[in-house]
């Protein structure tokens, strides 16, 4: 039976099991939204296509399985860009559909014409170009397939109107994808298996080092049961948090640039990383040539192109995590390492003292006390969603988490603006918890207008504000390293509260410690989406930091005892 | 840049890649801006049909040493339209590079012209009467002799296709990616494989 290729469009992605998309309407991409009311598919209408993006992506991150999101030719589409890249960096399945003028227009700067294949190259997975009907059911197959294998990443899809409109069979599914050059299945030879257990048996002092890939292959449990086996401590990536309990013994913490100061001793003092399902990014290596020199380098990654790229390593081992890890914990040695953990108990030192949690309330309020206090009121169970800044760190450093897959931020692009429609597409892939996204008040302004979207879905999401009247993070790299030259951070903000209830939302404000747990337990009571506005403490800075191209172990460490926070002594 | 600062490098030289690509619009693209974003310097590319319907072949010779070429095979491969890669930098291979050379050549210079050309085993391929074209096939220092002793008669126009590369023997290209010491589980490389589309597109969280 011949259909049109808008129709062939949504029918593939139902049978693909997708329930839910996030877009934007315009004329090039209109023959898809005419069809779009037959299917079974749930379409969330964003206010920004940034912000359909960045559902997609949050959908996707939530759920491990493919976000989609939609947008029109032109400005449509190049609105999707931040979102794309931001999906690429933290190897994110999202697949994006949109529309192009006819193909008979293209190449004439035709209204609303951009080159998106072209634009979207170096930020996608992949990309695909559809100018006829017959390829769309294929190509979407295909483009879905490419999107979840491997690596994870984007794909964009741009299908010319024409295509939409005009007529052609396919039936989804009945076809293989069929792609020679595509490789998401390599693996290591067993000889390299061979080194890297030699390598962890002999090991003095080892450190696994656990990221996002860890994740991504539900190795969860694998991990854990090779930890303790061969009893190495590991130390976590912002993206790989959860993939140990934080309370679990043998769990570091964060590593790198505002990893805690015994975490990066520890790696500086490694006589063995084993890195897994990570990139080495700059971030937490601080600068590479002081990086664990000591240390001999295992590094576990299902993409090759990622071993020895930052780090030069002795065994690269190319494979699925998973598979590696349950390879690695049949055949290590029951470790004793007791020297090595006594050691890096040593080095917390005294952290503990000075952690501002231990600190007696003056009567201000620290962003780090209103995580840790939404921490202990939700029970660490929810599911928390950062946008990018001190606040983010702070929720890495304070919202300590049990459980994996509850943990959704920007890492690698760093992109403000990505927690609140990213909490919007986490909550529609796990409706059954409790979503909180933690926000600065600038990232909250750059895209708040999807709180009018989370109104007209029915959504229930929690806004913890963080406000501190200014760029925080880049205030504090001026106060840092700009002799405190203040340049475009204060922040003129609006009324947060009158803000969020003009969308439709319950709001309120909090700037006393005493008043935070009450605060979140009356926004969990609310029906509706809250924003609470939590006027923080403002020239407040995000400790220990390794400043950008310092080695690991030179960090800026908490002051002691914070007397002013605006005057540290480091 | 990041593998500079490991300090493991061997000197810089030319790297001779083969390069297998599916015939699609656009994948040229996708190899030259990945050489871009990646700052690996490319000498010369030439692309042209193989025998095999469908799959283009390259030749891409790049500015780096062993360590660099590995990086760029390992990128190549996360192209989904490379089908392989092959490093003959260090295999017995030969390389060829052709050139026509517009040369100015009245009729008093035309026989020393041509003495030229046969030390070269170089061909002329048209004569006019002012000028000459010559072609030249060869290792690219073969090339640069045969412009060095033309120069001086006055070279008008030139052009070159940059090296083309295949080992020798009768060998079939190699078809595991070794730039990882990897295989690969579960298809035979050599064959196109046929995949099912997971019909939920990827698994779930929990
Ligand atoms: C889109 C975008 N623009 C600029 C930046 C640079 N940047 C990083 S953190 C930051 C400040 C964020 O301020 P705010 O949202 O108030 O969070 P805070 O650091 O104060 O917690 C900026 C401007 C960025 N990461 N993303
Ligand atoms: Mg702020």
């Amino acid at each position: 039976m011949d259909r049109k290729g808008a129709e062939i469009l949504w029918d593939t992605l139902v049978h693909a099991g997708v329930e839910v998309v996030f877009g934007y309407p315009g004329g090039a991409i209109l023959p898809a939204y005419d069809a779009l009311l037959d299917f079974p598919i749930r379409h969330v209408l964003c206010r920004h296509e940034q912000g359909a993006a960045h559902m997609a992506d949050g959908y996707a991150r939530a759920s491990g399985r493919v976000g989609v999101a939609i947008a029109t030719s032109g400005p449509g589409a190049t609105n999707l860009v931040t979102g794309i890249a931001t999906a690429m960096l933290d190897s994110s399945p999202v697949v994006f559909i949109t529309g192009q003028v006819p193909g008979w227009m293209l190449g004439r700067d035709a209204f609303q014409e951009v080159d998106m294949t072209g634009i979207t190259m170096p930020i996608t997975k992949h990309n695909y170009l559809v100018t006829s009907a017959d390829e769309i059911g294929p190509v979407l197959e295909e483009a879905i397939y490419v999107a979840t294998s491997g690596r994870p990443g984007p794909v964009l899809v741009d299908i010319t109107k024409d295509a939409l409109q005009k007529m052609a069979r396919f039936v989804p599914g009945s076809r293989p994808v069929r792609l020679p050059g595509y490789r998401p299945d390599l693996r290591a030879l067993p000889e390299e298996f061979d080194q890297a257990i030699a390598l962890i048996d002999g090991a003095k002092r080892p450190v696994v080092l656990a990221g996002q890939g860890v994740l991504q292959s539900r190795a969860t449990g694998e991990l854990r049961a090779f930890l303790e086996k061969a009893q190495v401590p590991a130390a976590l990536t912002l993206l790989g948090l959860g993939c140990v309990p934080a309370s679990h013994p043998l769990n570091l913490g964060m590593m790198g640039m505002h990893g805690e100061a015994w975490v990066n001793k520890a790696i500086q003092e490694a006589d063995l990383i084993v890195a897994l399902g990570m990139r080495f990014d700059d971030r937490v290596t601080g600068h590479l040539q002081a990086y664990a020199r000591a240390a001999r380098k295992i590094h576990v990654e299902i993409d090759p192109s990622e071993v020895n790229k930052n780090v030069v390593v002795d065994v690269g081992i190319v494979g699925d995590v998973r598979e590696t890890l349950n390879r690695f914990q049949g055949q290590v040695a029951p470790g004793h390492r007791d020297a090595w953990l006594a050691r890096i108990a040593e080095l917390k030192g005294d952290s503990a003292v000075r952690d501002i949690q231990t600190l007696p309330d003056n009567g201000r309020l620290l962003a780090a006390h209103v995580i840790n206090d939404l921490w202990n009121a939700t029970g660490g169970n929810a599911l928390v969603v950062t946008d990018v800044g001190q606040h983010q760190m702070w929720v890495a450093q304070y919202y300590h988490q049990e459980t994996p897959y509850r943990f959704v931020t920007s890492g690698g692009l760093g992109t403000m603006g990505f927690g609140i429609p990213a909490a919007i597409g986490a909550k529609m892939a796990r409706p059954e918890e409790e979503v909180w996204v933690v926000v600065g008040d600038g990232g909250f302004q750059m895209t708040s207008a999807e709180l009018t979207t989370c109104v007209q879905e029915g959504l229930k999401i929690n806004v913890a504000l963080i406000n501190n009247g200014y760029l925080g993070m880049v205030r504090q790299w001026q106060e840092f390293f700009y002799n405190k030259r203040y340049a475009a951070t204060p922040l003129r903000n609006p009324d947060f509260v009158k803000l969020a209830e003009a969308h439709g939302l319950a709001s309120w404000r909090v700037d006393k410690r005493a008043d935070v747990r009450a605060a979140v337990e009356r926004a969990r009571l609310e029906e509706g989406s809250v924003v609470i506005d939590f006027r923080v403490e403002q020239e407040d800075s995000v400790y220990p930091m390794v400043p950008s191209g310092a080695g690991l172990d030179e960090m800026i460490r908490r002051p002691s005892p914070i007397v002013e926070t605006s005057q540290s002594d480091w | 840049m990041a593998a500079e600062s490991n300090g493991r490098r061997s000197a810089s030289r030319l790297q001779a890649l083969v390069v297998y690509v599916e015939d699609r619009p656009g994948v040229l693209t996708r190899v030259a801006s990945l050489f871009r974003r990646r700052s690996f310097n490319i000498a010369s590319l030439t692309v042209g049909h193989t025998d095999q319907p469908g799959v283009s072949r390259m030749t891409i010779v790049m500015e780096g040493d062993d360590a660099d070429a590995l990086r760029c095979e390992a990128n190549l491969y996360r192209l989904v339209n490379v089908l392989r890669v092959e490093n003959v930098t260090h295999l017995p291979s030969v390389q060829r590079d052709l050139a026509l050379v517009k040369v100015r050549c009245p009729a008093s210079a035309r026989s020393d012209l041509l003495q030229v050309c046969d030390v070269f085993r170089a061909r002329v391929i048209d004569v006019s009467p002012e000028a000459m074209i010559v072609e030249i096939t060869g290792t690219e220092d073969k090339i640069e002799g045969l412009l060095d002793v033309l120069r001086p008669f006055g070279i008008i126009e030139m052009v070159r296709t940059g090296s083309v590369a295949m080992t020798r023997g009768a060998e079939a290209p190699s078809v595991d990616p070794h730039f990882v010491h990897a295989t690969v589980s579960g298809v035979d490389s050599g064959q196109p494989d046929q995949q099912e589309t997971g019909g939920q597109g990827g698994t779930d969280v929990l």
